[in-house]
């Protein structure tokens, strides 16, 4: 603060900033929020289960062990030990402890995900099933409130929908590098979200967790007799799995970022604004 | 000993006791909340509750198939190079073998239950009926699928020849595979599905698969084809198609073998 380094006395009316609390999320959104954080979670780990199960990715309307596979994971036995190695296109990656064979009761065992990053730890693709798909339906019916009442109340085109000004490619890189800084927006500014997280939220709220849906939908022979659009959208049901595949590991790579982002931005203030939906910000203390 | 290397150390171990203390908590909790998500996958009350969304899935897929849409077909070219075979490949049974080898000429597809004219058929009989020919993807409730393409007879044509009773609900396919244990002892697979997936048009028994008949490893002499659903509800080696108001009286209860095991009766996802 510039205020802080006069002498004292000099500017009698110069007061501190002080703290003020705004509301931040409206309550439908923290609720939506912390049933996706739930769902997000139980499905990520069913879902890793659930690709144990078959631990390769293809491309085009067929795809099974003797066709190409661009990514998988796989578990060579050799004698009574085994190795994990991870395939994606030409590249091999040994990954055992963690890929392919990992440790199961103390033991090295073959498995595609470890048993840490799964539901249950051990295998069993009817619970992961199971437990998938009750948990999609909650997504499913979570996000679609979350859609129609953000469209409803404007809360889209209020603050998410970025401006023209906002999206200018010097204010872009502006505030890639503020960002990169760890340099936060304050004061009046810090009560919108910055172009940077309209973008990225918008992405996840639009895109990847739509296609999470779609492309779940397209994996079902029941869903595609009714909607043989889907699987032109896609290009086949392997490439539907490719694709939900993919968009999880962006979400996986999304909420790496944003929780690194509310732990360094405040994360006590960020945290209440997503629980009690008040936000503090800084003003100036002669400000009203 | 180089005083540098010691001082490093002496400053890094309250780091690295933090450290060992934070990887361990951090173990700790993450397989006290693994051991908790076991729990619960295991506790019958929270299994029950997972369990209402399946009929969620059928009732709002039993909507949007009510009109018999028809899975879709490929052309020859979208064939797999390779049709991967799954579960039994060859029947244990002495009974199986002698078939096998006089080249099923002796074999029979039984109808009863609920029916009004019980059928023993003969696969020349079969093949003597009308038959319908598709080229549609398997899906493995594994994830990986597979195109091939069957001919067989419509199970509806064979329905219509043994003729419903009333009451019937279910049919459920007797196979001559045995996979695994089973209540009854026998350790044969079985299936059911009801009548609206069994009046489908693409629900075929299939005898020939890739124009050629049907492999061992496939299901030979006879295999269900029900193509809204995943490979599990295949039923190959089918020798005995029973018509029921229920399932709950066969082995698990559950209307299948893999049913029995945990999966859903409902395979449209």
């Amino acid at each position: 603060m510039t205020t802080a380094r006069m002498p004292s006395g000099t500017i009698p009316r110069a007061a501190p900033a002080r703290k003020q609390l705004l509301p931040r999320h409206s309550a439908l959104v923290r609720l939506t929020h912390w049933i996706n954080v739930l769902c997000f979670s139980l499905l990520l780990m069913t879902g890793a289960q659930i690709f144990n199960a078959h631990p390769r990715l293809y491309w085009g309307e067929y795809g099974a062990d003797n066709d190409h596979a661009w990514l998988s994971i796989d578990s060579l036995q050799n004698g009574s030990s085994v190795r994990g190695v991870l395939h994606l296109g030409s590249l091999t990656f040994e990954t055992t402890g963690l890929l392919g064979a990992s440790k199961d009761e103390g033991a090295l065992a073959a498995r595609g995900f470890p048993s840490w990053l799964t539901i249950p730890s051990y295998q069993d693709l009817a619970a992961g099933r199971r437990w998938h798909f009750f948990f999609a339906w909650l997504f499913a019916i979570n996000g679609a409130v979350y859609l129609i009442a953000g469209l409803v109340s404007r809360h889209f085109r209020r603050d998410l929908l970025p401006t023209t000004s906002e999206l200018a490619p010097k204010h872009l890189a502006h505030e890639v590098v503020t960002h990169a800084k760890l340099q936060f927006p304050k004061g009046e500014a810090a009560r919108r979200y910055n172009v940077l997280q309209k973008l990225s939220y918008m992405g996840v709220a639009f895109v990847l967790l739509p296609l999470m849906v779609l492309t779940g939908l397209t994996m079902s022979p029941g869903m595609d007799s009714a909607f043989h659009v889907l699987l032109d959208i896609f290009g086949g049901r392997p490439s539907a799995r490719s694709l939900h595949f993919i968009c999880a590991s962006l979400l996986v790579a999304f909420v790496v970022v944003h929780i690194v982002m509310v732990l360094v931005s405040g994360v006590w203030n960020n945290l209440r604004s997503m629980i009690t939906g008040k936000y503090a910000i800084e003003v100036d203390g002669d400000a009203q | 000993m180089n005083p540098n290397v010691k001082f490093k150390a002496d400053r890094m171990t309250p780091f690295q006791a933090r450290r060992k203390w934070l990887t361990a908590f951090a173990a700790g909790a993450g397989s006290l909340a693994l051991a908790g998500c076991d729990r619960a996958v295991n506790n019958p009350r929270i299994d029950a509750t997972l369990r209402s969304a399946e009929k969620l899935t059928l009732a709002s897929q039993r909507l949007i198939l009510q009109h018999q849409p028809l899975a879709k077909e490929y052309g020859e070219r979208d064939l797999s190079p390779v049709f991967r075979a799954n579960g039994s490949m060859m029947p244990q049974s002495k009974e199986y073998a002698q078939l096998l080898q006089g080249k099923f000429v002796d074999w029979r597809l039984k109808v009863d239950g609920l029916v009004a004219r019980p059928q023993s058929l003969s696969l020349a009989e079969l093949k003597a009926m009308k038959s319908r020919t598709q080229i549609t993807r398997h899906d493995c409730v594994e994830g990986w699928s597979a195109i091939g393409k069957w001919q067989g007879v419509p199970l509806s044509q064979v329905l219509d020849l043994a003729g419903l009773k009333p009451g019937a609900r279910y049919v459920i396919f007797h196979c001559a595979d045995n996979l695994g244990e089973t209540a009854d002892d026998s350790g044969l697979y079985y299936e059911s599905i009801d009548l609206l997936d069994a009046y489908h048009p693409q629900t075929i028994l299939a005898y020939m698969m890739n124009g050629q008949d049907l492999p061992v490893a496939h299901g030979a002499p006879l295999r269900l084809r029900i193509e809204r659903q995943l490979g599990y509800k295949q039923a190959k080696y089918v020798n005995r198609i029973e018509v029921a108001d229920a399932y709950s009286h066969l082995n698990g209860g559950k209307g299948g073998f893999w049913e029995d095991r945990g999966y859903e009766w409902y395979a449209g996802i």
